[in-house]
C-alpha cells in the first residue's frame, strides 16, 4: 500500500472536507479544511488506516496571510511503513483548535510546544502550559512579528529579561561602523604609510572621543 | 511505643499495575490506615548527576514510592529553529552540532540530507560522499552509546564501566579530530557534500580504533550483563509494553527495547545503507536491562557498518558537481568568472531551494530525528523544525515513573539515554 492510495481512502471516508492529495519529493500532503474536525480525522486514520506512530505536530506562522497558522502533523504507520502529512488553519482571531491527545499520547508535549512557541491553544488539552519558555513569559516567539533579539520582559526572577545585544553589543561588528576602524585595522598598510595613517586618524575627532571614553590604548599609543 | 513493622516492597509489576490506575489524591484521614502520610514532593534537577544535562523533575513520594513525575524541560532552551528561520541553509550546519551534542556528525548528516531532499538532490550525491557519511553516522552511533552505557552504569553504581567507554569515546574524538578539524563540534557536512575529504591514513586509524572498540564492548558486557547488582536494578524496571511505546511516539534503541522492529536505515533506507549487511536488535519485555542491551548490540553492528563501508569506498568526487549548491574550488573561484558569481551568490544568499515542504526522518543514536522544513523558495527556510527523539522519548517519563521506588529513577533516565542539547533545542 502506498501513501497515496491511503490518503485517498481517508478522503473518501470524509467527503468535501478534505482536498485532493498533493505530492512532493514522494511526500503525499492532505489538507483538512475544517480544524475543528481534526480529531475526528486522526482517530478515522490510526485506528482504520493503521497510522498508530504520530511523528510530529508542529505550526507554521504565515505572517501576513489568513488564516494566518497553518498546523502540520506527520503520520507513520508501522504496518505499511507509510508517512503522511495533514496540514490544516488556524485563523489569529481563533487561534485554537481541538487536541488529538486523546488519539495519540505523544501529542501532548507537541502541542504544549506549539501553545508555547505559536500561541496557538488546544482545546481539551490534559496540561496545556508552556513547556520550553517558562511560565508567565509574555510572548510567542516563533511567530515571525517576534524579532530574533527577542524582546524585553518584566517578568520577575528571572536572569535575562533584556533583548539580546544585537546591536552595539561587545561582539558585534558592524560593517562600516563609526568605531570599526579604530577598533580593528582589517586593512594591512606597509610600516612607512602606517604612521601617517595613525597620525590622520588622531585628527579625526570622532575616533579621539570614542577613545577617550572606554577603549583604553588607541592606535597611536598601541604603536608607541 | 508505635508497633514496629516490616516494610512490604511490592513486586514491580504490582507496583506498575497500581501505576497504571489514574493518580487520585490520597482521602487523608479516611480509612484511618496510619501509614498513608503525607505525600512529600521532591524536587530533581534541573542540576543533578543522573539527569544528564538540565532535566528538572518534580516527583510526588509516597515514601520511598514515586506516586506521580512531572518533567520540566526548557533549561537549554536556545531558540535554534528561530535562528534557522534568519539564516542560510549553510549558515545552520553548526548549530546542528549543537542538537545532540553527543553524536553532532550524524546531526550534521540529518540535516544536510533533509535539506538536499528538498532540493531533490538526496540521490545524486557522489558515492565517497554517500559512504563517508555512513561511517560519520555509525561513529556518532558508537560514540552516544558507549557514553549512554558509560554514565548509565555510573548511575546504578559501576563507576569503572564509565571510565572504560570514556577512554574508547576519546579516540573517537581525535578520529574526529583529524577529520573535521574539532574535536566537537564538527559541523563536517554541507549541502551537497562535505566540507573535506578523509585526510591521509584516516582509513588506517579508523580500521584500528575500530579493533580496539570491539574488544572495550566485550569487556563493557562482562562488567555489566551478568553483573547481579546491574541486573537487579535493571531488569523489571521501567517496563514500557509495545503498543505504549508506540503510543507516546518513542523511537530508536527505545523504541527497539520495546520488541518493536523498526529502523529507518531498514525501512526507509538512505545513502547507501541498502547495500550494507546489518542486523536491528530488538528487546523483549522493554525493560531498563533491555534498552541496556538494545545499545551494546547497536555498537556491534555500527562497527561492521563502519568497517564494510571502509572495505567498499569509493573514489572519486565529494560533492555534487553542481556551483549553484556547493561551493566551486577556490582556485577557480579566483581565476573564472561563473566559478565567481557562484561563489558570491552561494556566499551571499546560499542555495535557491524551490517552495515546498518536506520531512526528512534520520535515524540517529538517540532515535528519530527529524527535519520538517517548509520553505518559500530563495536561501533561507520559512520554517523550520526539528523533531528531537530526547524531547518525544521524555514525554512518556510522567507516565513511566509512577510506581517505582525513588532509586529506580535513575536507572530509568539512564537507559532513555536523552540529551537535554537536542530535547530543549
Amino acid at each position: 500500500m502506498t501513501s497515496l492510495e491511503l490518503a485517498q481512502q481517508l478522503r473518501a471516508k470524509f467527503p468535501g472536507l478534505i482536498s485532493e492529495p498533493v505530492e512532493f519529493r514522494g511526500e503525499i500532503t492532505l489538507k483538512v479544511f475544517d480544524a475543528e474536525r481534526m480529531p475526528e480525522v486522526c482517530a478515522v486514520a490510526k485506528k482504520e488506516l493503521g497510522f498508530d506512530y504520530l511523528v510530529d505536530i508542529t505550526s507554521v506562522d504565515n505572517y501576513g496571510d489568513d488564516p494566518r497558522f497553518s498546523i502540520v502533523y506527520h503520520l507513520y504507520g508501522y504496518s505499511h511503513l507509510c508517512w503522511l502529512r495533514l496540514k490544516t488553519e488556524v485563523s489569529e482571531e481563533k487561534g485554537e483548535l481541538p487536541t488529538v491527545t486523546g488519539v495519540w499520547r505523544t501529542a501532548d508535549w507537541h502541542e504544549r510546544e506549539i501553545y508555547d512557541m505559536m500561541g496557538i491553544r488546544f482545546r481539551g488539552h490534559p496540561d496545556l502550559r508552556r513547556i520550553l519558555m517558562w511560565e508567565g513569559y509574555p510572548y510567542y516567539p516563533l511567530r515571525k512579528d517576534f524579532p530574533l533579539a527577542g524582546k524585553a520582559s518584566d517578568v520577575p526572577e528571572v536572569a535575562f529579561t533584556n533583548a539580546a545585544p544585537l546591536e552595539g553589543g561587545p561582539f558585534v561588528t558592524i560593517a562600516g561602523g563609526k568605531d570599526t576602524v579604530a577598533r580593528e585595522p582589517r586593512v594591512r598598510i606597509p610600516e612607512t604609510e602606517a604612521l601617517e595613517t595613525n597620525a590622520r586618524l588622531e585628527r579625526r575627532q570622532d575616533i579621539k572621543e570614542a577613545h577617550g571614553h572606554s577603549h583604553g590604548p588607541g592606535p597611536i599609543e598601541g604603536k608607541r | 511505643m508505635a508497633e514496629v513493622r516490616d516494610i512490604e516492597f511490592k513486586e514491580t509489576a504490582a507496583r506498575l499495575a497500581e501505576a497504571a490506575q489514574p493518580l487520585v489524591p490520597s482521602p487523608s484521614g479516611q480509612d484511618g490506615d496510619e501509614l498513608k502520610g503525607e505525600k512529600m514532593v521532591l524536587n530533581v534537577g534541573p542540576s543533578h548527576p543522573a539527569t544528564h544535562g538540565v532535566l528538572r523533575i518534580v516527583l510526588e513520594l509516597d515514601g520511598e514510592i514515586i506516586t506521580g513525575a512531572r518533567p520540566e524541560v526548557g533549561y537549554l532552551h536556545r531558540g535554534d529553529e528561530k535562528i534557522a528561520e534568519n539564516f542560510t541553509y549553510t549558515q545552520f550546519i553548526p548549530y546542528t552540532d549543537r542538537l545532540d551534542y553527543l553524536a553532532p556528525l550524524a546531526n550534521n548528516v540529518a540535516y544536510a540530507l533533509a535539506v538536499e531532499k528538498l532540493l531533490g538532490i538526496d540521490r545524486q550525491l557522489p558515492p565517497r560522499c554517500q559512504f563517508i557519511r555512513v561511517i560519520c553516522c555509525e561513529l556518532a552511533r558508537i560514540s552516544s552509546h558507549l557514553l549512554g552505557v558509560g554514565c548509565y552504569a555510573m548511575d546504578c553504581g559501576a563507576m569503572t564501566v564509565f571510565l572504560h567507554t570514556f577512554t574508547e569515546r576519546e579516540k573517537i574524538y581525535n578520529l574526529c579530530e583529524s577529520l573535521t578539524g574539532a574535536r566537537f563540534t564538527t559541523a563536517y557536512t554541507r549541502i551537497g557534500g562535505l566540507s573535506r575529504d578523509l585526510p591521509p591514513g584516516w582509513v588506517e586509524q579508523c580500521r584500528k580504533f575500530l579493533n580496539e572498540v570491539v574488544v572495550n564492548i566485550d569487556e563493557t558486557e562482562t562488567f555489566l550483563t551478568r553483573n547481579r547488582i546491574f541486573l537487579d536494578r535493571t531488569q523489571g524496571v521501567g517496563v514500557i509494553p509495545k503498543d505504549m511505546a508506540i503510543d507516546y511516539g518513542l523511537t530508536g534503541p527505545n523504541l527497539r527495547g520495546s520488541g518493536v522492529e523498526h529502523d529507518l536505515r531498514k525501512a526507509h533506507p538512505y545513502l547507501v545503507y541498502d547495500q550494507l549487511k546489518f542486523e536491528v536488535p530488538i528487546g523483549t519485555t522493554g525493560d531498563c536491562y533491555d534498552r541496556y542491551l538494545v545499545r551494546m548490540e547497536e555498537m556491534r553492528q555500527s562497527v561492521r557498518l563502519v568497517h564494510q563501508c571502509l572495505d567498499q569506498l569509493p573514489g572519486g568526487p565529494i560533492n555534487v558537481p553542481d556551483g549553484k549548491i556547493v561551493l566551486p574550488p577556490k582556485d577557480r573561484v579566483l581565476t573564472r568568472m561563473e566559478e565567481l558569481i557562484h561563489h558570491f551568490i552561494n556566499v551571499t544568499q546560499g542555495v535557491n531551494a524551490p517552495p515546498g515542504e518536506i520531512y526528512f526522518g534520520h535515524e540517529n543514536p538517540k532515535g528519530e530525528l527529524g527535519f520538517y522544513i517548509n520553505s518559500k523558495g530563495g536561501g533561507t527556510p520559512h520554517r523550520l523544525k526539528i523533531r528531537s527523539p530526547s524531547f518525544v522519548n521524555l514525554s512518556i517519563l510522567s507516565r513511566l515513573l509512577p510506581g517505582h521506588m525513588l532509586s529506580d529513577l535513575v536507572a530509568v533516565l539512564g537507559s532513555f539515554d536523552f540529551v537535554m542539547g537536542e530535547c530543549d533545542r
